[in-house]
Order: structure tokens, then sequence, then C-alpha cells
């Protein structure tokens, strides 16, 4: 699949911006004031700008309302619908806090599921893909949630929390390429499927329908840049996991939380390119590009 | 609505004969042709005489030799649109209800003025038959000529697909799957009709005839020598030269 930057950003910031509302919203931290205006100012940006991102790639923004009709089958609509609610929900909590220094709870705990329901919702709009093998599967929420969960919590500063949920994120990542390097494989579907014509001999693509290239190819057979793939498999994990917590148990700082972050932040983009990059659509298998 | 129609009342579609398909790409023009023409954002090219040309088409031809265990090689031509799945993954993804499936005769289409590009459709679709226009930002799809086939302002022949109505092999027919006693109903029963990825789950409508396993030489019979005995002139020949050969 292509690796479309406005999807990677939009994925890999309003993830870690919903992570670290889940936490506030448990009232893991509880910031009043000014500081609590800073906590959810970030958290908004991250959010927001994510979903901002993500509205980059759409060939008519303008309708991008209607997106909220279909909430009854697609994913995306859910998606939607969760993150405003999260949202505006967190938004009211998040007032308590700045304005009348007070927790309430009740809003808190509902905008911390919709945060977490918000992330999921992004992750099946992947999950549910069953023509890209390696993301229809379970390994795809569970690298989604721990990620955001993970990142949040470092976010957050909750040092004994990140230094747990750190190492389940890394896990999810592994499992997520090693489930998915022999999910295409496991589908079934193979060239010998697409065309019927399995049963009579080998298949083989003779000739392409065009002497060009055309959108299927540049959005689901993107293949530049996956003989960097296993350089990139070892940026995300040691950038993104093992360091900020070797990091966090060396001592805690503002300074070296800062660098953590910082770090997580480029693993995390790393890891969520080569999800794009290293996804095989099946409609490739009609190109021969598999 | 993206939600799919527990059962529509007729399954219009194709069945494409890759028996019979010769490989010439006159569907892929006239599809490109009527659908840039007629309803719906035009099907636009990119850099057209330039360099790196790229266009939007609803329909393209592939080409697949087919190797097998014992005798020579076989070459296949593969014509590949819009299948109007039954189950069709593209329309349930849709978050604004523009793509949908029609209830009274199952085309899968896309309402264009509510389609907001996001292209999950594509995404979701196993045969690449959902292309993004990048001059309207609007995804385009087959409408198995949704505006033919009903058109009473055409001829009565004219009221088919256009790539059904210009194949000049007669290797594609349009019908309805629902009725039995179809021509393509029946085409499909006859020649083992096959669907495309049926472990996707996607039940595609549209169907493909195998090819052949010997070729039907429609010819051959014509081509038999009428007359073994020559006369006159070339009779002298052939007996003076059988003499002198010996043949």
């Amino acid at each position: 699949m292509h690796p479309a930057p406005s999807v990677i950003i939009f994925t890999s910031l309003s993830g870690l911006g919903f992570g670290l509302l889940f936490w506030m919203g448990l009232g893991f931290l509880a910031p009043t004031g000014w500081v609590a205006f800073a906590f959810f100012t970030i958290a908004y940006l991250l959010a927001v700008g994510g979903l901002l991102a993500s509205t980059f790639h759409l060939g008519h923004p303008e309708r991008a309302l209607k997106a909220f009709t279909q909430w009854r089958t697609s994913w995306l609509s859910r998606e939607a619908w969760a993150s405003v609610l999260a949202l505006v929900t967190m938004a009211l909590y998040g007032a308590g806090l700045v304005f009348f220094a007070n927790r309430w709870a009740v809003p808190g705990y509902l905008g911390a599921a919709l945060s977490l329901a918000t992330v999921t919702t992004t992750a099946m709009i992947y999950t549910q893909m069953r023509t890209v093998p390696r993301w229809h599967n379970a390994t795809t929420p569970a690298m989604y949630l721990s990620f955001s969960l993970a990142g949040g919590a470092l976010l957050a500063g909750q040092v004994t929390l990140a230094t747990w949920l750190l190492p389940i994120a890394g896990v999810a990542l592994v499992a997520h390429w090693v489930v998915g390097d022999k999910a295409l494989a496991r589908s079934g579907t193979t060239l010998a499927s697409a065309t019927g014509l399995g049963d009579r001999g080998t298949v083989r693509s003779f000739e392409p329908p065009h002497t060009g290239t055309n959108y299927l190819l540049r959005e689901f057979v993107h293949v530049v840049g996956r003989k960097h793939s296993l350089t990139l498999r070892v940026i995300a994990l040691l950038s993104g996991f093992v360091l900020p917590v070797l990091i966090l148990l060396a001592g805690f700082s503002h300074a070296l939380a800062a660098v953590a972050v910082l770090l997580h932040l480029v693993g995390v983009f790393a890891s969520r390119w080569l999800f794009f990059a290293e996804a095989e659509h099946v409609v490739g298998l009609y190109y021969g590009k598999r | 609505m993206t939600t799919l129609p527990e059962k529509t009342d007729r399954k219009l579609g194709l069945v494409i004969d890759l028996d019979t398909c010769v490989g010439c790409h006159a569907c892929v023009i006239s599809c490109k042709g009527w659908n840039t023409e007629n309803y719906g954002a035009p099907l636009a090219d990119q850099d057209a005489y330039g360099a790196d040309p790229s266009g939007t088409f609803l329909n393209r031809v592939h080409s697949y030799e087919v190797q097998p265990e014992t005798g020579p090689a076989q070459l296949v031509h593969f014509p590949k649109s819009c299948l109007h799945c039954e189950d069709a993954p593209c329309v349930t993804v849709c978050p604004t209800g523009a793509s949908y499936k029609r209830v009274e005769d199952g085309i899968v289409l896309v309402n264009e003025s509510d389609c907001i590009g996001c292209g999950l459709c594509a995404w979701a679709c196993p045969y690449g038959a959902r292309e993004m226009d990048p001059s309207a930002g609007v995804m385009k799809k087959c409408t198995l000529c949704v505006d033919r086939i009903y058109n009473e302002n055409l001829p009565e022949e004219d009221r088919e697909p256009a790539c059904v109505r210009t194949c000049p092999a007669g290797a594609r027919h349009f019908g309805d799957f629902a009725d039995p006693d179809s021509h393509v109903s029946k085409l499909t029963a006859e020649r083992g009709g096959m669907d495309l990825m049926p472990e996707q789950g996607t039940k595609p409508v549209n169907k493909y005839l195998p090819p052949r396993d010997r070729d039907i030489d429609v010819l051959a019979p014509f081509l038999e020598p009428v007359a073994e005995d020559s006369k006159g002139f070339l009779g002298w020949l052939d007996k003076t030269l059988s003499k002198v050969g010996g043949a």
C-alpha cells in the first residue's frame, strides 16, 4: 500500500493524543489550572492535528461532514463519531480541571472510554480489509491500542506504567511482523484464484493491461523502499520502544523524558510507514507484482 | 445507504468468455468513451501525450500465460471490471453513503456528489475495480452502463453495456443472473462459469467462462480440399512431375 504521509502522521499523532486523554480521563494525572491547560493543549494538538492531517488525502474535504452518516456499516464513519464524542467529552472534563480545579469523574471515565474507542475504530478501518491480509488479523488492533496506551502513558509522565506498556507495545509490533509476513500466503488468495485458471496450470502475468502506470499500481502496489524494511524494523523497535524504556529505567528527569518521547515518536513513525509500505493488497496479484 | 440489500430483485451482470476473448481491448476503449462522454465525471487522463501517461479506466484487459504440466502454454486474455458483488465490501466501508447497491437490479454505484474521495472502497475491493479520478477527486467504477440499459432514447439493440455492444468476438454477455432461464444463467451453467477470488467472500455476480480444453476450429470443415484430381494443363503438369519426381 502507498504510505501516504497524511495517514501516517494522522494515525501516529492522534493515537498518541487519544492515549494521553485516556490516562488523564482515568485520573492517573489530574493537574489543575495552567498545568492542566498545558496537558490538554498537547493532547488536543496531537489528536485534532492528526484528524486534520487525515483530511488532506480526501478528494473532497468540503464534504467531510457526510462521513458521519453511515456508522451502521462503516468503521470510518464510526471513527468520525467516536473522535468527536471523545473530544467533546474530554473538553468538558478538561474545563472542570482547568477552570474549576475540580475533577468531574463521570465525563473523565466516559471520555477515557471514548478515546480508546476512537483508537479502536482507527485500527478496525485497517483490520477489516480482507484485501490486505497483513492487516486482517488481531495483531493490528493490538498494535494500535498498545501503541496508544504506551505513548499516552509516556506523555503523561507515568514512568511505571510506561516501562510496562512500552515493552508490551514492542511485543505487539513484533507479533504484527511475524504474523504479517506469512499472512498473504495463508490467505489463500493467489494469481491462480484471482484468475480462476489455477487448475489448468501455472499462471503467469504475460502482459499488463497498459504500458504506463495507473491509480491501482500507485495506491496498492508500493514496492519502493521494501528493501530497507529490515533496517526500518530495527529502527522502529529500538527507537520506539527499547531506548525509551532504558531511559525511563535510568531515572526520571523532564529533559530525559522529552528525549524518550521524541525517540518513541520516531519509532512510531517508522513502524507506521512500514505498516503501509509492507502491506500487500491482493490486487497486485493481477499485475504479477506479489 | 451502505447497508447491503438482503436480496435484489434482479441480478444484472456480465458473463465474460475467456475462450472467446481475443484481447483486442475494444471493450476498454468503448467503456472509456461512453463513460467519459455521458453520466458522471469524465474519466480523466494525466500527461496523455507526454512521457508518463496515466488514466482512469473502468475496464482493463490483462493477458496471462497458463503453463500446463505437459503441452504448450496457453495465452488467456482477461478483461476485468466491477463484478457487482452480492456481498460487496466496497459498499459497507463507505462512510458517506455515496456507494450503494441497488435493490432493484443489484448494480453497485457511486453517487458522485456524496463521495469525499477517501479511497477506502478501492482499498476494500480485491479486484481493482474502482479507481479514484485525480481530476474529479471522486471514485469511478463500472455502472454496468446504467445510462444505456434503461435508456429508451437508444435503439433497443444498444440497450446493453458499451463493452458488450462493442465486443467483436462476442466474448461478453449481459443479462439477469436471478433468472435461471436467462442467456447468462444458461451460459454459466453450461460452461462452468466461475467466480474470481471466491475465498474473498464477495460473491461476485459476474462470471468468467474458462477456456475450452480444445480449440473448436469452426473454419476447418470449410478448408477441406474439395477436389483431389486436377484436369487440363494442371492435370498434365501434375502427372508429368509425378513421373519425374516419383511422388
